[in-house]
């Protein structure tokens, strides 16, 4: 859960990164913080010929920080001797980083973009030539009309994902905002413990978690004693397989759940009936989404208060002179303010709910009737318990196409509604 | 973190709405604590009354039983309970100690020194921050595999000593050191190294206590990364111990006390951390958010 947030943000590192150019004490030089995007000449031009003294004493080999680079100074010759020492010492630096990185990120992917395009059990040399190559076939039989296993279990496992990404995202989202105007509200007094208890299963373990909410939602479990209180019989969570849609509706007397209408199971798309598309999130699902969103919503919480904080009090109180109640101060003045962390807690929410691993892994293993199956834990038992890697990393793919689609549409829609300038700095100057 | 006031005035005016909303958000507050609670009360019960009575608060009878048998007394199948803390305090030790000094070295270069490749560097960091890390099991087991490191301690501590984000928080915290600091010790003749170690490098300790926390409490309840690393019971940490125990092959029965007191001591650790340094925790999630 919480990787995925780390993973997203940092996608929209960008924008920040560039304002702190100005920000900081090198404010000398501050200019060269921003002016320039990436000269690609300006790496070389500095750092080419370490011997010369530089022009202007500014190193532009910095683009982004050339605020901070030797900008300012007067000992030029010592200037120059010490950036002949940097070149040796900073790679010296980064390598434990460059090393970590290389062999565990970068070669990894590579790694695993190989094997996708081979039929390999996990036994055999995949470099040798005996490697059996299948080109995209991994790729196409996921999506592929062949009606073969490994594409109808794909299918499922993305509808399922879906159901979960269009339940979490917008109630965590929802959950997250009110608790940090609670939070904020002046009339609550004795704040502290209330966001404690709001953030605090962030900071926990997924899989501790998990176990307890196994044992909260089993059969003869808290919830459901809870809900008999209110004269509710809870279902068998973890074993009910049936859609949450048809659960509704059958409970109502529109369908049976347990038999589906023959218009929609006989016709169908990509490899599932419509029947199964319209069901909506197994009840067993469900668990694990009432899981997703009290752990996540701690987090968001924060970052909505602190953009609650960074709305203009003035706005506020100029709404209220010209007569705006609460609802419509919030409406129209605060929520407007916080749009672009509204916009961030959605894509990093969309980011993050297209990963869930650890809930699944403990508390479902993708069952009842794979109801439960996502794509991050179909990839996972491909390769470790099905031996079937090429399928396994092809699915990596398809997952890591999604999330940076995502991250993609993010970036664009960021850049184009653009955000108020001070507000990056002021975090980060909090960071310190 | 402190809190702006606004709305004078408004309190006056609508107490019950200020009930309504003093109810709500005490009600969700309780709803957010009580699985913990339930939890906390549970490993004191025994399985037929956590079985028969999963809401009450009262353990009846109480009983240490489970914590017993999570430390070897009691009788029973044994859970190697200490071998996974063991492990979990082996590993996370070394991590941490590896992301607060990798972390810092990279940081402080990225920030401070002149390198040719450094802008390139950065930019690659950024990219690989975005790497979802759901993504990478099936692509770290190959490259374990492949270096010889899958079932081993180097396998599970190696891939994790840097971190990006830690890299990026440091380098963010170095920009902000002034810059004369560094040159009066370079006049004294410090070299860059002694510079960086004996005077930047104290100068940070606000930024080093942030980031030995998160990178203690990410480590502690890193799982996917054992899990897809190690295959041998005697590598098992409390992550993949616990989910080994709660839905694996040593789950024999229910057993609800004793699961939930394990979760329960898996989570103390990063429980009393929270409580001690919560402002850097939430420093940690805003460093999140700062982002956008």
């Amino acid at each position: 859960m919480r990787k995925e947030q780390q993973g997203g943000a940092a996608a929209v590192a960008l924008p920040a990164v560039r304002r702190t150019g100005t920000a900081g004490p090198g404010g000398a030089g501050g200019a060269g913080g921003t002016a320039r995007p990436d000269g690609p000449g300006g790496a070389e031009e500095a750092t080419g010929a370490p011997g010369r003294t530089r022009p202007g004493g500014r190193s532009g080999g910095s683009g982004r920080s050339g605020g901070f680079g030797r900008s300012g100074r007067t000992g030029r010759p010592r200037g120059s001797l010490a950036s002949r020492h940097h070149g040796r010492w900073g790679w010296l630096f980064v390598s434990p980083m460059v090393i970590v990185l290389g062999l565990f990120l970068l070669l990894p992917i590579l790694m695993a973009l190989w094997v996708s395009l081979l039929n390999w059990d996990g036994q055999s040399d995949p470099f040798s030539s005996a490697a059996d190559f299948v080109g995209v076939r991994n790729y196409t039989d996921l999506f592929g009309s062949s009606g073969g296993l490994t594409h109808q279990l794909f299918m499922i496992s993305l509808r399922n994902n879906l159901y979960y990404v269009l339940l979490v995202v917008p109630l965590q989202t929802v959950l997250a905002l009110g608790l940090a105007l609670a939070v904020n509200s002046r009339r609550l007094k004795r704040k502290g413990p209330l966001r404690t208890a709001f953030f605090f299963p962030s900071v926990t373990s997924s899989i501790a978690i998990s176990t307890v909410f196994l044992f909260l939602f089993q059969g003869s479990g808290a919830v459901n004693a809870l809900l008999k209180w209110v004269g509710i019989t809870g279902p068998k969570w973890f074993t009910d397989a049936h859609g949450l849609v048809w659960s509704v509706l059958g409970a109502v007397g529109l369908v049976d759940p347990d038999r589906p209408v023959h218009a929609l199971a006989a016709h169908g798309v990509l490899g599932l009936s419509w029947w199964d598309w319209l069901a909506g999130p197994s009840i067993a699902m469900c668990t694990i989404i009432v899981l997703a969103i009290w752990t996540t919503s701690g987090t968001f919480m924060l970052m909505f208060l602190a953009a609650l904080q960074d709305v203009p009090a003035e706005l506020e109180e100029q709404a209220r002179v010209d007569g705006a109640g609460r609802w419509q101060s919030l409406r129209h003045v605060t929520l407007p303010a916080l749009r672009p962390v509204i916009f961030l807690v959605l894509t990093l929410g969309l980011i993050g709910t297209w990963q869930v691993f650890d809930a699944v892994y403990v508390m479902s293993q993708g069952a009842p009737g794979n109801t439960t199956l996502t794509p991050a834990y179909l990839s996972y038992t491909s390769g470790f318990q099905d031996s079937d890697y090429g399928h396994a990393a092809a699915i990596a793919f398809v997952l890591l196409a999604i999330i940076m689609l995502m991250t993609l549409v993010q970036r664009v829609l960021l850049r184009e509604r653009g955000e108020h300038p001070g507000r990056g700095r002021r975090l980060l100057g909090r960071n310190r | 973190m402190s809190v702006i006031h606004r709305n004078p005035g408004r309190r006056q005016r609508r107490p019950v709405s200020t009930v309504l909303v003093l109810s709500a958000a005490t009600l969700l507050g309780v709803v957010y604590v009580l699985p913990f609670v339930i939890q906390l009360v549970t490993s004191f019960k025994t399985d037929p009354d956590a079985a028969a009575h999963p809401l009450s608060l009262l353990p009846n009878p109480f009983t240490l039983a489970s914590y017993r048998r999570l430390f070897g007394g009691g009788g029973g199948e044994s859970i190697p309970f200490t071998r996974w803390l063991g492990n979990s305090v082996l590993v996370t030790v070394l991590i941490t100690g590896g992301r607060v000094f990798f972390d810092s070295l990279a940081g402080y270069a990225l920030a401070r020194l002149d390198f040719r490749g450094r802008n390139l560097l950065f930019n690659g960091l950024l990219t690989v921050l975005s790497v979802p890390g759901v993504v990478l099991l099936i692509p770290k087991f190959l490259v374990l595999n492949q270096l010889g490191m899958f079932d081993t301690y180097a396998g599970m501590v190696v891939p994790l000593l840097v971190d990006a984000a830690g890299v990026f928080i440091m380098r963010q915290f170095f920009l902000s050191v002034p810059k004369e600091v560094e040159e009066a010790a370079r006049m004294d003749g410090a070299g860059v190294f002694r510079t960086f170690w004996s005077v930047v490098l104290p100068m940070a300790r606000p930024a080093l206590i942030t980031l030995t926390i998160l990178s203690f409490q990410s480590s502690w309840n890193e799982f996917t990364h054992f899990l897809v690393a190690t295959q041998s019971p005697q590598y098992e940490t409390l992550t993949t111990g616990l989910a080994r125990f709660v839905s694996g092959s040593l789950s024999a029965g229910t057993q609800y006390p004793l699961k939930l007191t394990a979760a329960l001591l898996a989570t103390v650790p990063v429980a009393v951390l929270f409580f001690v340094f919560q402002r850097h925790f939430v420093r940690g999630a805003n460093s999140g958010s700062v982002k956008g």
